[in-house]
């Protein structure tokens, strides 16, 4: 029954929007489809318009990096339609300095999600009423959800029993982050092999 | 000529007892009505997609407990699912049952803060007082299911930790015959209130479109008179057997919405005493030893049972790749999990969906035009706790 209407709804999709749709496939009972990054507008237009889609409500808009690929960053728009009890995931994948376009003009509710987008991966969206950080620190740095920001952070916060006020300082580890790889036991693991080269120079290599 | 008007800025927050945690709120008012309302979140802020992405799955689950802290079973359920959808693995049915059990028991601790808060809001005392005593009542459930009140690390991936006993399982009934007299004594007390009623009705009003637009979900969005509830809807677990209704309100106030609440409650109620009812035996987690831990007797018995714990709690197990959303009831709407799987025992990307997070967001459009006196009741209404929508 779900899969049947997921089907359906695809089948509606590449006929109507052929040109502008890249992929799309159904796995776990989940319809992915795939545009190019200047189509978004068009593309959420026509779903949340058009009779046959109706996916009215969004979701939620998931960013993902993946620091090794030529297009580094992907967007993923999850809708959901009440009228057809369906939901749908739109995907978007672009370089590191692109702008995209903000689809706040279409959903409201998109505001927030683009500044977390935008506060997490550094990713500017163009027409956007306000695109000021959200979840992180005034006046914090760097973008924290992006594969190469270290889990620790940069900046530590205390309160200073000297200067009467909370202050900012580097990170200081007693130990550093042990990430244990277990799928080759025989080598060791990275930040073994890492602390070696390290002696070895007497800087990291 | 035009008389020259100057805007007040007042920062609300963030430390505020009407904030319900930590919002800084930034009005601007004209005399007592508020202009603009611009809520500055992430005050409590933790971090949590990014650290999940460095633990396994079983280390993961505890995040989700530290999201909504006053129903902290609901939010490990989505996550469970998501790993379960990836796994392609099946639950045991007695594990359902409980799973669905406790859900309901978070529904009800939810509501009942925020039906009591609410009224804290608007200047009546007595319903926190009684309605704290029953959240004890059930929170000592979760302790004795899973050792803690809080935050409870019960659900796993394939089930949920440990079988539960059958006292426990004879208390919750005895509660459950209880406790709808307890509704019936908060009803007394606000329902037909003429004070709380003048707060409420009419205040914070939301239509149709607005809640779709504004991405509500839960309660927001069944309180402007849209019937939609994922139990129902997009049946999981055993949703689909029980029999429930779904309370819909008619004109999208903080009154409507605190009626939605009041009757979900009378609704979870039902819901525990018919799984109770209907309560099968069997196991509580997948049989995939692969997936779950053997038991201690097996560990001091079995080598094969060993190597299995022992790899269970280093690697953790492997996920194959791909990415699933899944989506479940939560008390305060739909709370979702976007999980994506290299491949690896650990999620490569995991976005929480926060139903709070687009009902805050909507404070501005909901508070225009309103008094000041109104924010407390109208953040009230929202159903907001820190923990999920800062993350």
């Amino acid at each position: 029954m779900i899969l049947e209407n997921l089907q359906s709804i695809e089948k509606i999709i590449n006929s109507e929007l052929s040109s502008k749709i890249k992929n799309s496939s159904i796995n776990h009972d989940e319809l992915l489809i795939e545009i190019n990054d200047s189509d978004l507008i068009d593309v959420i237009r026509f779903l949340k318009s058009n009779e046959n889609c109706k996916f009215r409500q969004l979701i939620d808009i998931a960013g993902v990096d993946y620091p090794e690929d030529e297009k580094r960053f992907e967007l993923v728009y999850l809708f959901l339609s009440h009228e057809l009890n369906t939901r749908i995931k739109l995907l978007i994948k672009f370089q590191s300095n692109q702008i995209i376009n903000s689809i706040t003009k279409i959903f409201p509710s998109a505001n927030w999600m683009e500044r977390e987008v935008f506060d997490m991966y550094g990713i500017k969206f163009k027409n956007h009423p306000d695109l000021r950080r959200i979840l992180t620190d005034y006046g914090f740095k760097g973008h924290p959800l992006r594969k190469d920001f270290p889990l620790t952070g940069f900046n530590e916060v205390r309160y200073s029993e000297k200067d009467k006020k909370v202050i900012y300082e580097p990170v200081k580890l007693e130990q550093n982050y042990r990430n244990f790889d277990f799928e080759s036991p025989w080598e060791g693991t990275n930040y073994i092999k890492e602390i070696k080269n390290t002696d070895k120079d007497g800087k990291k290599n | 000529m035009a008389k020259k008007t100057k805007s007040l800025s007042l920062n609300f927050g963030p430390q505020h007892p009407a904030a319900h945690g930590v919002l800084r709120l930034i009005l601007e008012l004209d005399g007592e009505v508020v202009e603009k309302a611009d809520p500055h979140i992430g005050l409590l802020h933790r971090g949590t997609e990014k650290l999940i992405e460095q633990k396994t799955y079983t280390q993961a689950l505890p995040y989700f407990d530290r999201l909504d802290y006053v129903a902290p079973m609901n939010q490990e359920h989505a996550f469970a699912l998501a790993a379960e959808k990836l796994l392609n693995i099946e639950v045991p049915i007695r594990g359902k049952y409980i799973r669905v059990i406790f859900c309901e028991i978070g529904r009800i601790l939810s509501h009942i803060l925020n039906v009591t808060t609410q009224a804290l809001d608007v200047g009546a005392l007595t319903p926190s007082l009684w309605g704290f005593e029953e959240r004890e009542t059930l929170m000592t459930f979760y302790e004795r299911a899973s050792g803690s009140r809080l935050h409870a690390n019960y659900f796993r991936t394939g089930g949920v930790h440990k079988d539960i006993p059958l006292k426990l399982v004879e208390d919750i009934e005895a509660f459950c015959k209880s406790f709808p007299k307890i509704i019936d004594d908060l009803e007394n007390l606000l329902t037909d209130n003429r004070i709380f009623k003048q707060r409420n009705v009419e205040i914070g009003i939301v239509s149709k479109q607005e809640a779709l637009d504004h991405s509500f979900s839960g309660v927001m969005l069944r309180g402007s008179g849209v019937p939609w509830d994922l139990r129902r809807s997009q049946p999981y677990e055993i949703y689909k057997d029980l029999e429930f209704k779904i309370p819909v309100g008619k004109n999208g106030d903080c009154y409507d919405r605190y009626l939605c609440r009041i009757e979900e409650m009378r609704e979870s109620v039902k819901i525990i005493l018919q799984c109770i009812e209907k309560l099968p035996k069997g196991p509580v987690k997948s049989i995939d030893n692969k997936i779950s831990p053997p038991s201690r007797n097996d560990i001091k018995e079995s080598m094969e049972a060993l190597i299995h714990h022992f790899k269970l709690f280093t690697e953790g197990y492997r996920v194959p790749k791909g990415d699933v959303y899944t989506a479940v009831e939560a008390p305060k709407g739909e709370f979702g999990v976007y999980l994506i799987s290299d491949g690896t025992s650990k999620p490569y990307r995991c976005k929480i969906r926060a139903p709070g997070f687009s009902h805050l967001q909507a404070m501005d459009y909901l508070i225009r035009g309103h008094m000041l006196a109104d924010v407390p009741a109208i953040l009230g209404s929202l159903d907001i706790v820190f923990g999920e929508v800062d993350r």
